[in-house]
C-alpha cells in the first residue's frame, strides 16, 4: 500500500493507462491521416470511417503530384524555409554573441527595448509591411516571404543566453595574440556555439515552414504559394476528396516531423531556454 | 576593430532587419489606423485622408466585430486553462515514479506541436465530420447522437477548442515537466512523513513551487490563443452564422480580402491592447498574490 491508499500495481495501471490513452490520442489522427492518405478516392466517406486501406494506394500521391502540382509547393516550402533558416542563424548569431559578449554603446537600453517589443503581435506589422514591400517590388516574390524571418528577437535572445556562458579568457587570448574580431567570432565562438545553432536553426526552419498567415498575404500567385497556402486552398475546393486531402496533409506535416523526431533533444532543449529561465 | 565597434557590426544586421520589417511597420501601423486607407488608395495615394479615429469608433459599432471579439474571448476563455490543465496533467503522469517509457510519452504528446496548423485542421476537419467523421462515430458507440460540429454555431468553436487543446498541449508540458523536476524531492518525502495524502502534497507543494511557471505558461498561452487565425480559416471559414470568425479572422478579412487596410490596422491595434491589458491584469494578480 502506498499513500494515496491503494496498492502499488494499481496506482502503477492508472499512471500508465492513463498516459498510454493520452498518447493514443495523440498520435491517432495521425497514423489516421496516413491510411487515409493510402486509401483509393472515395473508400474514406463511409460510415464507419474504414481505419485502414482495404488495398493501400500510392494513387492519392500521384495525382497531388501531377494534377496539383505539390511538387511546386513542396519546393516553394523547401527553398523558403531553407533560406530563412540560413540567414535568420547568421544574423540572430552574430546579434546574440554581440549582445552577450562584446560591450557596446547602449546595449543594455537596445536589449530591453527589443524585448519589451516582444509583447506585440507580428500580425500588428502586416498591413504596413504588405504595402512596404508593394513599393519595392517585393509582393508576389521568395523574397517577400523571407524577409520578415531574416531575424528575430526570440532568436538573438536565444543565442544571447547561451554565448554568455563562453568564457572571457577564450576571447581575450586571442586579443591579445593580435586576432581580429571577425576571425574570433568564426574560429572560436561559432564551433562553441554549435548546439545552440541547431537548435536555432530547427526553431526557424519549423517556425517558416508552419507559418500560414503571412505566406497567404505575400503569395497569391499560384505558382509561388508555399505547402501551407496550397494545402488550404485545395481543400477549400476539394472537400470531398478526403485522401487526396490527407496525402496533402502527410506531405505537409512528414518532413518537419521528421526533423523534429531527429532532432528532438536539441529542439526540447531550447524552449526550455527560451522560456523557463526566461 | 575593437571589440565595442565589434558589437554594433555584429548587431547592426539583425537590429536593422527588425527595425525596417518590424519596428517601423509597428509605427506605421498606428498612423495607418488612423486613415481611410482603402482599395483607392492602394491605386492612387492622393485618395487617402486622415480620418483620427473613426475607424476606431466604427469598429466599436460594429457587430461583427463584437461578435469577432466574442469568438475570440470564449475561445481564450475556455482554450486556455482546459489546454493548461490538460498540459499539467500530463507533466505529472509523466514526472510520476511510476511511469513506463517516459521519453516515448514525451514524444508522441508533443508531435502534433510541431505539425503544420493548416494540414492538421484538414484532417480534424475530417474527423469532426458529422455524417462519417470519427467522433461521431465513437460518440455513436457510446449511446450519443451525432454532433454537427461545424454546422451547429453552438458547437463549432468547442470543436476549434478541442483541436486547439489537441494541438498544443505538449508544449506547454514540457515546460511543466521541467518545472517539476526543479522541485526537490525532499519535500514530498517530509510530507509524506508527515501523512500528507498526494492531493494536498499537490496543493501544497507542487503548485506554490510551480506557480512563477504557471504564471509564464499562462501569458504565452493567452497570447497565442488571442492570435485565433489559421484554425477557422481552414476548418469552418468563420461559420457557421460567423460564430468562428475570430479577431484575427476579422482583420484578415478587412486588410486583404476587401482591403480596408486603415480598418485592419485599427483592428490589429485593438486586439494588441486586448492582449497587453488582459496580461498585464493576470501579472497585477499574481503579485498580488504573492506569485513572483
Amino acid at each position: 500500500m502506498n499513500d494515496a491508499g491503494m496498492p502499488a500495481w494499481l496506482a502503477r495501471a492508472i499512471v500508465n493507462g492513463l498516459l498510454i490513452a493520452l498518447a493514443a490520442l495523440s498520435v491517432a489522427p495521425l497514423l489516421w491521416m496516413l491510411a487515409v492518405s493510402l486509401m483509393q478516392p472515395g473508400e474514406a466517406s463511409a460510415f464507419p470511417p474504414p481505419l485502414l486501406p482495404a488495398s493501400p494506394t500510392l494513387h492519392n500521391y500521384a495525382e497531388l503530384f501531377s494534377r496539383m502540382g505539390m511538387g511546386r509547393y513542396l519546393l516553394n516550402s523547401f527553398l523558403i524555409s531553407t533560406l530563412v533558416t540560413a540567414i535568420a542563424v547568421l544574423l540572430n548569431t552574430l546579434a546574440g554573441y554581440a549582445f552577450a559578449k562584446l560591450a557596446f554603446a547602449g546595449r543594455e537600453r537596445v536589449f530591453r527595448l527589443l524585448l519589451a517589443a516582444l509583447v506585440i503581435p507580428a500580425q500588428v506589422s502586416m498591413m504596413p509591411l504588405f504595402l512596404m514591400l508593394k513599393q519595392m517590388g517585393l509582393i508576389n516574390s521568395y523574397a517577400g516571404a523571407v524577409v520578415p524571418g531574416m531575424a528575430g528577437i526570440f532568436g538573438i535572445f536565444l543565442v544571447r543566453q547561451y554565448a554568455r556562458s563562453i568564457p572571457d579568457e577564450l576571447l581575450e587570448a586571442p586579443r591579445i595574440d593580435g586576432a581580429g574580431e571577425w576571425r574570433i567570432f568564426f574560429q572560436i565562438v561559432l564551433p562553441v556555439l554549435r548546439p545552440i545553432l541547431v537548435t536555432l536553426a530547427i526553431f526557424s526552419f519549423l517556425g517558416a515552414w508552419n507559418d500560414f498567415m503571412w505566406p497567404l498575404i505575400v503569395l497569391s500567385d499560384d505558382s509561388l504559394q508555399t505547402l501551407p497556402v496550397a494545402l488550404a486552398s485545395l481543400s477549400r475546393e476539394h472537400v470531398q476528396d478526403n485522401e487526396m486531402m490527407m496525402a496533402g496533409s502527410v506531405v505537409t506535416v512528414v518532413p518537419v516531423l521528421l526533423l523534429f523526431l531527429a532532432l528532438q533533444r536539441y529542439y526540447l532543449q531550447g524552449l526550455l531556454v527560451g522560456s523557463v529561465k526566461g | 576593430m575593437k571589440p565595442s565597434t565589434a558589437g554594433w557590426v555584429f548587431a547592426a544586421p539583425a537590429l536593422s532587419v527588425i527595425g525596417v520589417f518590424f519596428a517601423v511597420p509597428v509605427l506605421a501601423a498606428l498612423a495607418l489606423s488612423l486613415t481611410d486607407f482603402d482599395i483607392y488608395s492602394l491605386a492612387h495615394i492622393e485618395n487617402l485622408r486622415f480620418v483620427a479615429f473613426d475607424n476606431y469608433l466604427n469598429l466599436l459599432r460594429n457587430p461583427l466585430f463584437w461578435s469577432a471579439l466574442g469568438n475570440t474571448l470564449y475561445f481564450v476563455a475556455v482554450g486556455v486553462p482546459l489546454s493548461i490543465a490538460v498540459s499539467l496533467g500530463a507533466a505529472l503522469l509523466l514526472h510520476s515514479r511510476l511511469a513506463w517509457f517516459k521519453p516515448l510519452f514525451r514524444t508522441a504528446f508533443f508531435a502534433p506541436v510541431v505539425t503544420t496548423v493548416v494540414a492538421v485542421a484538414v484532417i480534424w476537419r475530417y474527423l469532426l465530420h458529422t455524417r462519417y467523421g470519427l467522433i461521431n462515430w465513437g460518440l455513436a458507440q457510446l449511446g450519443i447522437d451525432p454532433v454537427d460540429w461545424l454546422g451547429d454555431p453552438d458547437w463549432a468553436m468547442p470543436a476549434i477548442i478541442l483541436f486547439a487543446v489537441w494541438k498544443n498541449f505538449g508544449y506547454n508540458m514540457i515546460i511543466f515537466l521541467a518545472g517539476l523536476q526543479a522541485i526537490p524531492e525532499d519535500l514530498y518525502e517530509a510530507a509524506r512523513i508527515d501523512g500528507a495524502s498526494p492531493a494536498r502534497q499537490f496543493r501544497h507543494i507542487t503548485l506554490p513551487i510551480l506557480g512563477p511557471v504557471l504564471l509564464m505558461v499562462s501569458i504565452l498561452t493567452l497570447a497565442g490563443y488571442f492570435q485565433l487565425f489559421a484554425e477557422p480559416y481552414v476548418i469552418t471559414q468563420g461559420g457557421p452564422l460567423q460564430s468562428t470568425v475570430s479577431v484575427l479572422y476579422l482583420m484578415y478579412e478587412e486588410g486583404f480580402k476587401w482591403w480596408n487596410l486603415g480598418n485592419a490596422s485599427a483592428v490589429a491595434f485593438l486586439l494588441f491592447v486586448l492582449m497587453t491589458a488582459t496580461t498585464s491584469a493576470l501579472m497585477w494578480i499574481a503579485r498580488r498574490k504573492g506569485v513572483e
